[in-house]
C-alpha cells in the first residue's frame, strides 16, 4: 500500500463482475462532479455560480423554444455518437468525426449548389445519402492506412479533420461562393426542397431527429444482437481471442470506421439541409468532438447514448444562455465538456474496480524479532 | 521438539462467500523441506500470500520463532527473513542477471557479481551474472530468482510449483540445491501437486483440501496413491493406458515448416515436420519457450505463413498453409490455446458469449443475428457435459477458476465435433480432478476417431495420453518416438540435448 503525507491510500482492486449499479451511477456522478468543479471555477471568475447553474441547467427547460433547440442539437450528437461508439467498443478510435461531418455537409451541398433551381421530393433524401457517402469516403482514408500500414487511426483521422476544414474553406472562398453573397464565404441559400421537413411546427426541429432515434434503435440491434457487432465487441475486449476465433482485425477496422464516417456524414448533411440551410464555415462547431464525450458518457451503449446526447445538447443550449445572462466566456462551455469526460473516465474505473482500504489492524509490526 | 521457525494457528481467510483458508495450522521446523500439497484451488496460494504478507488473515495468528507477528507486506516478510520464488518469474528480460539482482539487493555490481558466483558454486546455482536474462533458459532464470532471494539471507524460502517449468534433469539439480540449503538451516516451503517429487525431497507435508488441513504426514511413509487420495479426498480414477487404435487417414501434416523471426524474445521454428492421423494422439513435449507458442500459432492459423511456406501445412488432406484461422476451423479443426483468459475466452463476457466465440457456425446465428436462445442452450450443455462449476451460463468467464474455465473451453471445442483437435498445455494450472477428466475426454475423442495433437510441459501427462511423442527444443522437433517404447529420461535428454551441445 502507498502512504502519502501519513495517510494510507486505498488500493484499486479488480471486481469479479462489472458493477451494474456503478455503470448507472457513473454518468450522473460525473455530471455532479463536473458541475461542482465548474461552478467553483465560475465563482473564481467572479461570476455568481447560482446564476450560471440556473442559466445552464434550468432555463433550457423553461420555454418551448429553448427546449426545441435542445432537441435540434441532440440530433447530430446522437447520430455521430452512435456511430463512434460502435468503433470505440471495438477499440478503433475514430477521433475525426468532425472531418467526416464536414465532408458529409460538403457532399450534401453539392446538389443544391449545382442544381439550385431543381425541385421535387427527391432532393433532401438524396442530399442525406450524399452526406453519408461523403463521411464514409473520408473515414475510408483512415481505414485504408490503418489496415494497410497500421497507421494510427487516432492521428490520421484527427489530422484529416483539419484537411476537411481547409477543403470547406477552399470551396466557400472559391468555386462554391454565392455570387450574390456580398463576398461572404458561404454558398447560396438552399431552395425549399433541399431543406428537411420540420417536425415540430414553430421550431427548427426537423425529421433528422426521428432518423437519429431510428438509427439509435438500429445501433442497439447491431451491438446487442448481431453477429458482426459481437465480433467487434470481442475484437475490442480481447484482440487475441478475436484472432484465435478467426475474426479479421482489418475487417473490424474497416467496419468501425465506415459506420462512424457514415453516421457523421449523415449528421453533416442534416445540418446543412436543416437549421443552417446553406454551406457555411460555421457548420463545424465541434459536434464531432463533443460526440466523443457523448459516446463515453453513454457508456458506449446505444440506450445510454440517447440520454447522454440530450444531456450534452442541454449543456450546449445552457452554455449559450449562460454566456448571455451571466457573461460566461465561450471557453467555459468547452471546459465543462472536457471536465465532464474526464470525470466520467475517472468514475468509470470503478465499474470494474473497487477501492480496498487496508485493514484497520495496526500496520507493520515486527514484534518477536527481538 | 525445537521451536518451529514458522507456526500458523487457526489462520482463516475468506473472499466473500469463498473460504480460501479456514483454521489452518502449520508448523515449519528450521532446516526442514516442508511440502504444501493440494489441488489447484485448495488454498495453497492464499496460504502463501498470507505468509508472504500479500494478504492479511481474517482470523488466527502467525508465529515466527515462537513470537506472534503481523506480516503486513512482502517487505515486512522479507525483513523477517522470508523469501519467495514465484511460479511466474519477475525478472526484466532486457537487463543482465546482476542488474536484476541489484534492483532489490543493496550493494555495488562488483560485490553482487562476486556473491552471485559464490552462491552459484556453493549451491549448484551456476549462472553467468553478466548474461542478459532473455538469453537464459527457464531453469537458469529460476536460479536467478532463487539467488536473488538467497542474497537477502532468508531463514525461510517459499517455492511455488518450482518444477512445473523444468525438464526432469534440471528438477534433479534444483532438488540438490534445496537439500544443500536445508543442510545450512534454511527452511523451505515447497508447494506442489506432483507427488513423486514431494516423496523424494520433502521431510514433511501438510495437505490442504478446500482450504482445510486434511493431513500432516511424512511423505516417504506413504505411496503416491495414498497421498493423492488425501489430496483429492477420494480415490484417483485408475488409469489404464488406452489400447492402440487402428489409425486412419492423416488429419494434420506439417512438412519442413521453417519460420524465422526477428523478435529477440520469440523462437524461430526450424524444419518442423509431423503428422497426426485419425485415432491418434501425438504429444509434443518440451519446456515452454522453445517454440511452443510459435508452433501453436502457425498451426491454428493465427500467424499467417509467408508465401515461401505455402506448401507446409495440410489438414484433412487439404493444403491450408495460406488459410486463416476461420478457414481452418471450417474444415473441422478445433483448438484449445494455452492462454485461457484473453485468447481462449474473453474474460469480460458471459459464458454464453464465450461459447459463441468458436461455436457460432453450429446454428447459433441466422441472418446476421445471434440466436441467443440457442447460444445459451449450447453454453448450458457444455457446462453440464463437462462439469463446469459456475453459477450459470451468464457468469463472466473471468469469474471462473482456471480449471473450470479450461473445462469450459475444452468442452466447447470438443462439442464442435472436430476431426482434428489441437490443445496447447491443456491441463496447465488445472486441478488434478479436472485434469484427469480432461484427459479422459481426450482419449474418448481419440477412440472415436478424432486426431488429437497435444503440446504439454508435463511429461507424465503425455505418457498417459499420447501414442507418439516428439520433443520441441529451441524451435526444432525431435524424431517421432513411440510412447510405449520410450522412458521419461529419454524425453528429458531430447529436451536439453542441443542446449548442452551449444554450451
Amino acid at each position: 500500500m502507498t502512504t502519502v503525507l501519513g495517510l494510507t491510500l486505498p488500493r484499486l482492486v479488480r471486481r469479479d463482475h462489472a458493477s451494474v449499479s456503478m455503470m448507472v451511477i457513473a454518468p450522473f456522478a460525473a455530471l455532479a462532479l463536473a458541475a461542482f468543479c465548474n461552478l467553483l471555477l465560475y465563482a473564481g471568475l467572479g461570476i455568481n455560480p447560482l446564476i450560471v447553474f440556473k442559466a445552464m441547467l434550468i432555463d433550457p427547460f423553461t420555454s418551448y423554444f429553448s427546449f426545441s433547440e435542445i432537441l435540434l442539437k441532440a440530433g447530430p450528437l446522437l447520430l455521430i455518437a452512435q456511430g463512434l461508439a460502435i468503433g470505440f467498443r471495438a477499440k478503433v478510435f475514430n477521433i475525426g468525426a468532425e472531418g467526416q461531418f464536414v465532408l458529409g455537409a460538403i457532399f450534401a451541398s453539392a446538389i443544391p449548389v449545382y442544381a439550385p433551381q431543381a425541385s421535387g421530393l427527391w432532393i433532401w433524401p438524396s442530399m442525406l445519402v450524399m452526406g453519408m457517402f461523403g463521411g464514409l469516403l473520408w473515414a475510408a482514408i483512415t481505414a485504408f492506412w490503418r489496415a494497410r500500414l497500421n497507421a494510427n487511426e487516432i492521428l490520421v483521422s484527427l489530422m484529416l479533420s483539419f484537411v476537411a476544414i481547409q477543403i470547406l474553406n477552399y470551396l466557400l472562398l472559391g468555386p462554391w461562393k454565392d455570387p450574390m453573397g456580398f463576398n461572404f464565404p458561404q454558398s447560396v441559400m438552399f431552395q425549399y426542397d433541399a431543406l428537411l421537413p420540420i417536425l415540430l411546427p414553430g421550431t427548427r426541429v426537423n425529421v433528422s431527429l426521428v432518423l437519429a432515434l431510428v438509427l439509435a434503435g438500429a445501433a442497439w440491434l447491431f451491438t446487442q444482437r448481431s453477429f458482426a457487432g459481437y465480433r467487434l465487441e470481442v475484437g475490442g475486449l480481447a484482440p487475441n481471442a478475436a484472432r484465435y476465433a478467426g475474426f479479421s482485425q482489418n475487417r473490424a477496422v474497416w467496419l468501425s470506421l465506415l459506420i462512424g464516417g457514415c453516421a457523421a456524414g449523415l449528421a453533416g448533411a442534416a445540418e446543412v439541409a436543416g437549421p443552417v440551410g446553406q454551406l457555411q464555415r460555421s457548420i463545424s462547431t465541434g459536434y464531432g468532438y463533443a460526440a466523443i464525450i457523448v459516446a463515453y458518457l453513454g457508456g458506449l451503449h446505444p440506450i445510454g447514448i440517447v440520454f447522454s446526447a440530450f444531456l450534452m445538447a442541454t449543456l450546449y443550449i445552457g452554455g449559450d444562455n449562460a454566456m448571455v445572462s451571466a457573461g460566461l466566456p465561450i471557453a467555459a462551455v468547452y471546459v465543462f465538456q472536457g471536465s465532464l469526460l474526464l470525470a466520467y473516465l475517472i468514475l468509470s474505473t470503478f465499474v470494474r474496480n473497487r477501492l480496498e482500504w487496508p485493514d484497520k489492524a495496526p500496520a507493520v509490526s515486527e514484534v518477536g524479532r527481538q | 521438539m525445537t521451536t518451529p521457525l514458522l507456526s500458523l494457528r487457526g489462520v482463516s481467510k475468506s473472499y466473500g462467500p469463498v473460504h480460501a483458508n479456514s483454521g489452518v495450522d502449520l508448523d515449519v521446523a528450521p532446516g526442514a523441506i516442508h511440502a504444501i500439497l493440494g489441488e489447484n484451488g485448495a488454498g495453497k496460494s492464499t496460504l502463501m500470500k498470507l505468509i508472504y504478507g500479500v494478504e492479511s488473515p481474517d482470523a488466527g495468528e502467525i508465529l515466527w520463532d515462537g513470537a506472534p507477528v503481523q506480516i503486513a507486506s512482502p517487505a515486512a516478510a522479507r525483513r523477517l527473513g522470508i523469501g519467495m520464488v514465484f511460479q511466474h518469474f519477475s525478472l526484466f528480460e532486457t537487463l543482465t542477471v546482476v542488474e536484476n539482482v541489484s534492483l532489490v539487493v543493496p550493494g555495488t555490481k562488483q560485490e553482487l557479481t562476486e556473491r552471485i558466483m559464490l552462491f552459484g558454486r556453493e549451491f549448484g546455482l551456476e549462472v553467468d551474472p553478466l548474461a542478459h536474462v532473455h538469453t537464459l533458459s527457464v531453469g537458469e532464470r529460476q536460479r536467478v530468482e532463487i539467488i536473488r532471494c538467497l542474497l537477502a539471507d532468508p531463514k525461510l524460502l517459499i517455492l511455488d510449483e518450482p518444477t512445473s517449468v523444468l525438464p526432469p534433469q534440471s528438477a534433479q539439480k534444483l532438488f540438490e540445491t534445496l537439500r544443500r540449503l536445508a543442510g545450512r538451516g534454511v527452511s523451505i516451503l515447497f508447494i506442489s501437486h506432483k507427488l513423486e517429487e514431494i516423496r523424494s525431497i520433502c521431510s514433511h507435508a501438510t495437505i490442504l483440501r478446500s482450504g482445510k488441513v486434511t493431513g500432516n504426514v511424512t511423505p516417504k511413509d506413504f505411496d503416491t496413491h495414498e497421498l493423492a487420495k488425501m489430496m483429492i479426498g477420494r480415490d484417483m480414477p485408475a488409469f489404464a493406458r488406452p489400447k492402440e487404435m487402428e489409425q486412419g487417414a492423416s488429419c494434420l501434416e506439417i512438412a519442413g515448416l521453417t519460420l524465422e523471426t526477428d523478435d529477440p524474445f520469440a523462437v524461430s521454428l526450424r524444419d518442423i515436420s509431423l503428422r497426426v492421423r485419425e485415432g491418434e494422439i501425438l504429444g509434443i513435449a518440451g519446456v515452454s519457450g522453445n517454440g511452443q507458442s510459435e508452433l501453436a500459432a502457425a498451426i491454428s492459423g493465427e500467424t499467417p505463413l509467408p508465401r515461401s511456406m505455402r506448401d507446409s501445412i495440410a489438414m484433412m488432406g487439404r493444403n491450408v498453409s495460406l488459410l486463416g484461422a476461420a478457414g481452418r476451423r471450417k474444415l473441422g479443426f478445433a483448438f484449445v490455446p494455452e492462454d485461457r483468459l484473453g485468447q481462449g475466452a474473453v474474460p469480460e463476457l458471459s459464458l454464453v458469449k464465450n461459447g459463441l466465440l468458436t461455436a457460432h457456425a453450429r446454428g447459433l446465428k441466422q441472418g446476421g443475428l445471434v440466436r441467443y436462445g440457442r447460444a445459451r442452450a449450447f453454453a448450458k450443455d457444455c457446462i453440464n457435459a463437462f462439469d463446469v462449476r459456475t453459477p450459470g451460463p451468464d457468469a463472466e468467464a473471468g469469474a471462473l477458476s482456471g480449471g473450470n474455465l479450461q473445462k469450459f473451453i475444452v468442452g466447447r471445442e470438443i462439442m464442435l465435433e472436430p476431426k482434428l483437435l489441437f490443445l496447447n498445455q491443456p491441463t496447465w494450472g488445472v486441478d488434478v480432478g479436472a485434469a484427469s477428466a480432461i484427459r479422459k475426454r481426450l482419449i474418448e475423442l481419440r477412440n472415436s476417431g478424432c486426431a488429437v495433437l497435444v503440446i504439454s510441459e508435463e511429461i507424465e501427462e503425455l505418457f498417459e495420453l499420447a501414442d507418439h511423442i516428439q520433443v520441441l527444443n529451441e524451435g526444432r522437433l525431435s524424431e517421432r518416438l513411440k510412447t510405449s517404447e520410450t522412458r521419461p529420461e529419454d524425453i528429458g535428454r531430447y529436451m536439453i540435448e542441443s542446449a548442452e551441445a551449444a554450451e
